[in-house]
């Protein structure tokens, strides 16, 4: 018997596509698992395991959050980014991802809701105040929102101003500056509805380079960075030492020594692995606490 | 050194790599797409296909193999994805649900590899290896046939036959695909990616929490995601996630990878057609292209505009600090000029105008360079609309490598480059019109608009990348935008191997004095002008709404 010719093409399709899926789907990723079981690969291919007094605490590309069971900074600890990477502090493997907020992400939909630059403003204030420094950035009120006016015009975007409110703080928060061109700002009420206002982000007085580094203020694309950079860990020596009693000196010298470079010079940015940190901090200045 | 000149220094170590593997990696190319030798696997092969590997194919002949081969391979892959509990491997995983399984397979057979699950929750072990992986490889290899057969289709004249899809298909798997995967996903594993058939382990942090860390053959996908520039992730942080992406050194050879077959294909074209020059042309055009492109992501993220960017500083949000700003910014570039879409970083949070590059990157249509296969195929078709415009302006039948552009080869490029904007356009217009469709965005405004209009772009280009805040798992999104990649591969394909029928069955004309030379720098700087302009008219308005308001 003899098939139509459209069936046979079809049924050569479809051996040829079990030739591959046999060649390129079974043996190849089987035959590259197998040789990276060879000494020097084994240890990577099962992804670069960190173990301390003999527990698995973890990976060497894995960041993890160093933060207690109430979600705070556990101070003895060098702090990672924050993650996005599913809820809480982040870091699950199970959930990688960054956050996808965009640019003009200024203004909160709610407490769970925040805009990317209210979480911005919010942990540079929080960073500040675990570290002891300035953390005013521009667009950021001193409470740690967002900095964004909703101005009402009397021709909807024309016209002199009617009305001016502070998206991001809801009552009865103080509003961030008392008036905006002549018009006493109020704060923001979760019943109304302010889509009718032109949203104006304020930049402030706050100097152009923060003092609390990029990193530290916003997530990384993975939710899992296991990196700092060598800035953010600066910052945070001071606090490091004086928890553990030692000198600042020499848990900068230990920031020092786990800094990589960037490789060949100029491939990447110099960071720092804050789990091998910790675990180093652990073994050269244990925590007494 | 500053971020910045380690950024420079980035592009141009990559700019050296590429040209120094130009020659070598195209003629390697062109020996495998002429040779007469079958090697001793690959007569088997065609023995277990039933097919004769020295028998030629009419173009219509080697459509029906590209379309019986596309469409089993999407049935399989169905199937694969909605009984993959019953596999082993599966890590108890339940079966992938119809639309978001249709959507999986059809993005993977076209090579756009569009996720719309994130794959750690989703997909078992095997289904990622002898499923997805299988056709990383496939795809990438279909673009490189098609471009092969058009490329024949300009090299020979009165004959019918444009190749053997078998034998395209097998020998691009076999002799170009699989070796530099090999070598790659070993240095892969030596860089830290994982590479074991293991569900993971608990770990025990040292602030008391536990930590599951992932295992799975991450390697070996890993470097044919990049080669074959297809970029579906192992895990839903792609490039960004450290198990695939583990350092600075593989970032760049990423990078390379995804670029090198697409940048080195038109020395292969060029060998064909017996002018090493013309090939040289067509790079350079793909060059000057993808060099604007990077340098413009790059500037537009260093400069940080927008109001989160300059709170924080820098156009941080989304970024690996092992990465940094500009050398993902390239990344950014790199995967949008070609029909990759791995991403390193999150686009959906560049600052508005360095995001609306990679969407215009798509928008050029993928031809800088391009997909493997699919950006040669794509520049070409803009060459003939090119001699054909520079025809109409000097008033002669224009011709392009001794071939005559007629009525009929207009007609079959000005169809193949109408085809993604109409998808693009018509289904975001639709997105736009449906109210479910419009709660997937996550960001309002001009940028939800953006996120859409990226959507329906990275599908219809066969990108795969996304403005990924958009909530794309919805039998809207699966659906529309599985029919999108679906119409927006197999279409141009068509009307590509319908050109080549054409352009082979010509008798040649001899060059005269009022030929357009096609190797020179007006006709580069001719075709750079019209894929520009054709691409600005096209989709301006679009993106006047979207990232231009935001932007500007």
């Amino acid at each position: 018997m003899r098939l139509p010719h459209w069936l046979s093409a079809h049924l050569a399709a479809l051996r040829a596509l079990l030739v591959l899926t046999a060649l390129l789907g079974i043996a190849y990723p089987l035959a590259v698992t197998a040789v990276a079981r060879a000494p020097g690969l084994s240890h990577h291919a099962d992804g670069s395991p960190v173990t301390a007094g003999g527990r698995r605490v973890g990976s060497a590309l894995i960041g993890q959050s160093f933060t207690g069971a109430d979600g705070r900074p556990l101070a003895r600890y060098f702090q990672s980014r924050p993650s996005a990477a599913g809820p809480g502090n982040g870091y699950d493997p199970a959930a990688s991802g960054g956050s996808n907020l965009g640019p003009n992400s200024v203004v909160d939909r709610g407490p769970d809701r925040p805009s990317l630059l209210t979480q911005v403003c919010a942990r540079s204030r929080a960073v500040a105040v675990l570290e002891g420094v300035d953390g005013r950035r521009p667009y950021c009120t001193r409470d740690g929102v967002g900095a964004v006016l909703a101005v009402f015009h009397r021709d909807g975007v024309t016209g002199p101003v009617t009305r001016v409110v502070s998206l991001n703080q809801g009552c009865p928060a103080v509003p961030f500056v008392a008036a905006y061109r002549g018009v006493p700002v109020e704060c923001a009420r979760t019943a109304e509805d302010y889509a009718h206002g032109v949203v104006t982000p304020i930049r402030g007085d706050a100097p152009a380079t923060p003092v609390v580094p990029a990193d530290a203020v916003t997530s990384s694309g993975s939710g899992l960075d296991p990196h700092i950079s060598p800035a953010y860990a600066k910052l945070q020596v001071n606090r490091v030492a004086r928890v553990r009693g030692t000198t600042v000196d020499k848990v900068a010298e230990l920031v020092d020594r786990h800094t990589a470079g960037r490789v060949l010079g100029f491939l990447g940015e110099p960071a720092v692995n804050v789990l091998d940190l910790n675990l180093d901090l652990d073994r050269t200045y244990p925590y007494r606490g | 050194m500053s971020p910045t000149s380690a950024g420079v220094l980035f592009i141009a170590s990559l700019m050296v790599a590429l040209a120094a593997a130009y020659a070598p990696v195209g003629d390697y190319l062109y020996r495998v797409l002429t040779g007469a030798r079958h090697s001793r696997v690959e007569r088997g092969v065609y023995r277990v296909v039933g097919v004769n590997p020295d028998g030629e194919q009419t173009w219509s002949g080697y459509a029906r193999a590209v379309l019986a081969f596309s469409a089993v391979s999407v049935l399989f892959l169905y199937v694969f994805l909605r009984l993959q509990n019953h596999l082993w491997l599966s890590l108890g995983r339940p079966p992938v649900r119809p639309d978001q399984a249709w959507n999986t397979a059809v993005s993977f057979t076209t090579n756009t590899d569009w996720q719309s699950y994130a794959a750690e929750s989703t997909m078992g072990h095997l289904v990622q290896m002898a499923g997805l992986t299988v056709q990383n490889f496939a795809s990438a290899a279909v673009g490189i046939a098609v471009a092969a057969a058009l490329v024949r289709g300009f090299a020979r004249s009165r004959t019918t036959l444009v190749g053997n899809f078998w034998v395209d298909l097998v020998r691009v798997c076999l002799r170009v695909l699989l070796p530099v995967a090999v070598i790659g996903a070993l240095l892969f594993v030596a860089a830290g990616a994982v590479q074991n058939l293991s569900a993971g382990r608990d770990a025990h942090t040292l602030a008391g929490a536990t930590q599951h860390v992932p295992g799975g053959p991450v390697a070996s996908q890993e470097v044919i995601k990049e080669f074959g520039t297809n970029g579906g992730g192992f895990y839903n942080a792609n490039s960004a996630h450290p198990f695939e992406n583990p350092t600075a050194w593989t970032n760049w050879l990423q990078v390379f990878l995804l670029m090198v077959v697409a940048f080195s294909l038109p020395r292969a074209f060029g060998r064909m057609v017996g002018d090493n020059r013309q090939g040289l042309a067509i790079a350079v055009i793909m060059a000057i292209l993808a060099i604007g492109s990077v340098v413009a992501v790059n500037a537009f993220q260093v400069a940080h505009r927008g109001t989160v960017p300059q709170a924080v500083g820098a156009a941080a949000e989304g970024v690996e600090v092992r990465f940094g700003v500009p050398q993902s910014a390239t990344f950014a570039a790199a995967t949008t000029l070609t029909s990759t879409g791995a991403v390193d970083s999150v686009h959906d949070s560049y600052t508005a105008l360095g995001g609306a590059i990679p969407l215009a990157n798509m928008m050029l249509g993928e031809v800088a360079p391009g997909g493997t296969g699919s950006g040669l195929y794509g520049i070409l078709v803009l060459a003939v609309i090119t001699v054909f415009v520079a025809g109409l302006m000097v008033g002669r039948t224009p011709e392009y490598l001794g071939k005559k552009i007629g009525a009929r080869e207009v007609k079959l490029a000005s169809l193949y480059f109408l085809t993604t904007p109409a998808l693009v356009l018509v289904g975001t217009g639709a997105a736009m019109a449906s109210t479910w469709a419009r709660a997937s965005m996550l960001n309002s405004g001009p940028h939800g608009l953006s996120e859409v209009l990226y959507a329906y772009t990275s599908a219809a280009n066969n990108n795969g990348s996304a403005f990924a805040g958009l909530t794309a798992d919805t039998s809207w999104y699966n659906t529309t935008l599985g029919a999108v990649m679906l119409v927006g591969r197999l279409l141009p394909i068509l009307l590509v191997l319908g050109l080549a029928g054409s352009l082979a069955a010509q008798q040649p004309v001899p060059p005269s004095a009022g030929t357009l030379k096609t190797h020179q720098p007006l006709f580069v700087g001719m075709v750079v002008g019209v894929v520009l302009v054709l691409v600005a008219l096209t989709y301006l308005p679009a993106l006047a709404l979207g990232p231009l308001a935001e932007g500007l």
